[in-house]
């Protein structure tokens, strides 16, 4: 009789779907606050960059709801990073009476999504997902979606920006050898940017390999690294790998300088994971949480006086995201009662036209494609933090 | 139309309600859709419900009817949705309507898929029991990792393949159907409920008439008796062989279903997990029960969105909930109690 329980759980959820449907999402009583609705992973592999984007945008929507000038309501939903899940945590948030997104945290999930933004003339800015696919609809970026803005750098640009980078301060090292996750867009994508601007600008690239989800031993890599002479190894990969290879590494005694992108941060946080190891690693970031900036000093006192530990990168795109946000709403004098598209009207031309200074950059602009510019930060780890690193 | 009649006129319990619960659930939710009174959240899971669906079915044939396992069923769906996605892009070129596009695409992934069901099952099915699963489950990885390697473009040139290295260099107005693993990106979703819906019946058709003819009850003879099987002459491994590239190629054409759904397409999505999720729909539905395994997957696919206002702890929830409904529908003193007030009802229905 699995059959009639069946049967029976079939209705009652036949039921729920038309009792959820009676309740369509015209929320009057909304009518003061704009609806923000994000999603990003909160459980699974990469819950702890959606965690963080959680918290930084709630802080910032406190802090403006707190300041009065404009309402903000904030949602947040789990779409486990995948690209099937994105489009339905959309769905929901159009549900809920989303005005405006704070987009996807990850890039697959994004990208599935940004086409749904353009067709429902919605505004979206992703703190974080920072594949090309995200804001361009085809392969060679030339035609953007229009509606979907980033916060963070694309990954060509961390490639490149890297590359020169490395050229420019030859006291990190010469010669340089990459590692890289194959069967993993963020990494792949750098990389192949990296090796491209390597070619054009001289860098030496001296050994290359890379590995598959899961690896969990790289010493044949490190070794080879190490015969073929190079002192820098340039990482470009999220940081539980990485913390892996600085093990490995520092057990087989080998020392070069190593070079990390934005998917490092996070390695300080990392549980179980020996700070010593990062010592000297250098990133290429957007945000460092000891700068002297007013902004990032109220911010990551407000985190950790909050949630116990320093932000991230992640965070602070959030934080920025909401605030950029904020400051082309009062701008675009826009209010809540707008429909979507005149809201995300109104955005669109703050954004191509404002400068925007946060946590994560001063002087940040925004091509009319929706990609961002502003200048990376090289820091270099001292004692478990980041300090800005100027060169010798 | 003899042949539906047929079809019909068996006196199949399980088949009668399979069709019907696809019917009424479809003008159910076509009359709420053209309302406008289901909410987004429901209207963006219909296509993903309707291929997991056939999926489920698909892997039922082999695990339910031939009594195989196969742990690989992801890599089937994942062969359909590139081809899939391949296909329609390459078409729509040339053809205009969506929907020709659409059904040459599905044709075509599922054809892809059958081949790749046909090279695998030579060596496969002379294996048995757990050998087949682990080789299967070998198969699912394969197909992940190829496709991850895999660079497809195309411009006026014509097709541009490269593999491990991205070599390919595009002239202007090019496509990347497949860039590695970044997967296929910016597809034009043709998929729609209605297509679903019909997928969904036509497997169904296809299955219950394999089901109920010469080959299909050879091979669950030879599953509930391989010697018996074997004596009155049976050819075992080309009825297996059968089952096996027939649901190969179901599992093909709800992949493409699946990648014409979503305008990004990651080769990481079929993984192991995937084929586990759906052998978990095939299990709570019933092996062989293809009205069960309709009712299990359209639960299980929804159950963890309809949590959604569990916030943090709806995963946690979810797999609580899996154990007790698969602890509950197989605990004999749960069954007996809604029997007994099936029968009971019946009972009075008789008495009045």
């Amino acid at each position: 009789m699995k059959k009639l329980l069946s049967g029976l759980m079939s209705c009652a959820m036949a039921l729920t779907m038309v009792a959820c449907g009676g309740g369509s999402s015209s929320s009057s009583e909304s009518a003061t606050t704009f609806k923000i609705g994000g999603s990003g992973p909160l459980t699974g592999d990469y819950a702890i960059y959606g965690k963080a984007v959680e918290n930084g945008a709630k802080i910032a929507v406190d802090e403006i709801n707190a300041e009065g000038k404009i309402q903000i309501e904030f949602k947040m939903e789990d779409d486990q990073g995948d690209p099937e899940q994105s489009p339905i945590c959309y769905a929901n948030l159009q549900d809920w009476g989303m005005q405006i997104g704070l987009s996807t945290v990850t890039s697959g999930a994004g990208a599935a999504v940004s086409q749904k933004y353009k067709d429902d003339q919605t505004f979206a800015i992703t703190p974080s997902a920072s594949n090309t696919s995200v804001v361009f609809s085809n392969d060679d970026c030339t035609e953007s979606y229009g509606y979907v803005f980033q916060m963070c750098f694309t990954d060509p640009n961390q490639g490149i920006a890297s590359a020169d980078y490395l050229k420019d301060h030859e006291d990190i090292g010469t010669k340089v050898a990459v590692l890289y996750q194959s069967d993993e867009n963020y990494s792949t994508s750098i990389y192949q940017k990296f090796k491209g601007e390597a070619e054009k600008v001289g860098l030496e690239v001296v050994y290359e390999d890379s590995f598959t989800k899961d690896s969990k031993d790289f010493t044949g890599q490190l070794k080879k690294a190490k015969e073929s002479g190079a002192d820098v190894v340039y990482l470009p990969m999220y940081y539980t790998t990485a913390a892996l290879i600085l093990n490995q590494s520092n057990a087989m005694g080998y020392a070069p300088s190593f070079v990390g992108v934005d998917g490092m941060d996070g390695i300080l946080t990392l549980e179980g994971f020996d700070t010593k190891l990062a010592e000297g690693v250098f990133l290429l970031v957007p945000f460092s949480a000891d700068s002297d900036n007013e902004t990032t000093k109220n911010f990551v006192a407000k985190y950790e006086e909050q949630f116990g530990q320093t932000p991230n990168q992640f965070a602070a795109d959030a934080y920025d995201c909401i605030y950029a946000i904020a400051q082309a709403i009062e701008a675009g004098q826009i209010t809540p009662d707008m429909a979507n598209s005149e809201i995300a009207e109104k955005l669109i031309a703050q954004f191509t036209s404002m400068t925007f200074n946060g946590s994560t950059g001063t002087n940040v602009t925004w091509a009319k494609t929706g990609e961002v510019s502003k200048t990376p930060l090289a820091v270099v780890i001292k004692d478990g933090v980041y300090v800005g690193y100027e060169g010798e | 139309m003899e042949k539906m009649k047929q079809l019909f006129k068996k006196n199949n319990k399980n088949q009668a309600l399979s069709f019907l619960l696809v019917i009424v659930m479809y003008v159910a939710i076509e009359a709420l859709l053209k309302t406008g009174n289901l909410k987004s959240l429901y209207t963006s899971m219909l296509v993903p419900v309707c291929c997991y669906c056939i999926v489920a079915l698909a892997l039922n044939l082999v695990v339910g009817v031939s009594g195989e396992l196969s742990l690989g069923h992801a890599g089937f769906m994942s062969i359909g949705a590139f081809t899939g996605v391949i296909v329609s892009g390459y078409l729509s070129n040339f053809i205009g309507s969506q929907m020709v596009c659409f059904a040459i695409a599905v044709v075509c992934g599922a054809i892809m898929a059958a081949i790749f069901g046909f090279v695998i099952s030579i060596p496969v099915l002379k294996l048995e029991g757990d050998y087949l699963a682990i080789v299967t489950l070998a198969f699912g990885q394969i197909i992940k990792t190829l496709v991850n390697n895999i660079y497809l473009g195309y411009d006026q040139a014509g097709f541009h393949f490269s593999f491990v290295k991205n070599t390919i260099e595009l002239q202007s107005g090019g496509k990347m159907f497949i860039s590695g693993p970044v997967g296929a990106t910016g597809t034009t979703i043709t998929s729609n409920f209605t297509a679903g819906v019909i997928m969904i019946l036509i497997t169904l058709i296809i299955i219950y008439n394999f089901m109920n003819s010469r080959q299909g009850r050879a091979v669950m003879a030879a599953r509930d008796d391989k010697i018996a099987a074997q004596s009155v002459g049976l050819d075992i491994v080309k009825t297996k062989t059968m089952v096996f590239v027939l649901s190969a190629a179901l599992a093909g054409a709800a992949g493409v279903l699946y990648g014409l759904n979503f305008s990004t397409l990651v080769p990481s999505k079929f993984d192991f997990n995937t084929s586990i999720l759906v052998l978990v729909y095939v299990v709570l539905g019933g092996l062989g029960n293809m009205f069960g395994t309709l009712i299990s997957t359209i639960v299980l696919v929804m159950l963890p969105q309809l949590l959604r206002a569990l916030n943090d702890y709806r995963m946690l929830i979810y797999a609580v909930l899996l154990i007790v409904i698969m602890i509950a529908t197989n605990n004999k003193t749960i069954r007996d109690m809604i029997t007994g007030v099936f029968n009971r009802k019946k009972a009075e229905g008789e008495g009045e």
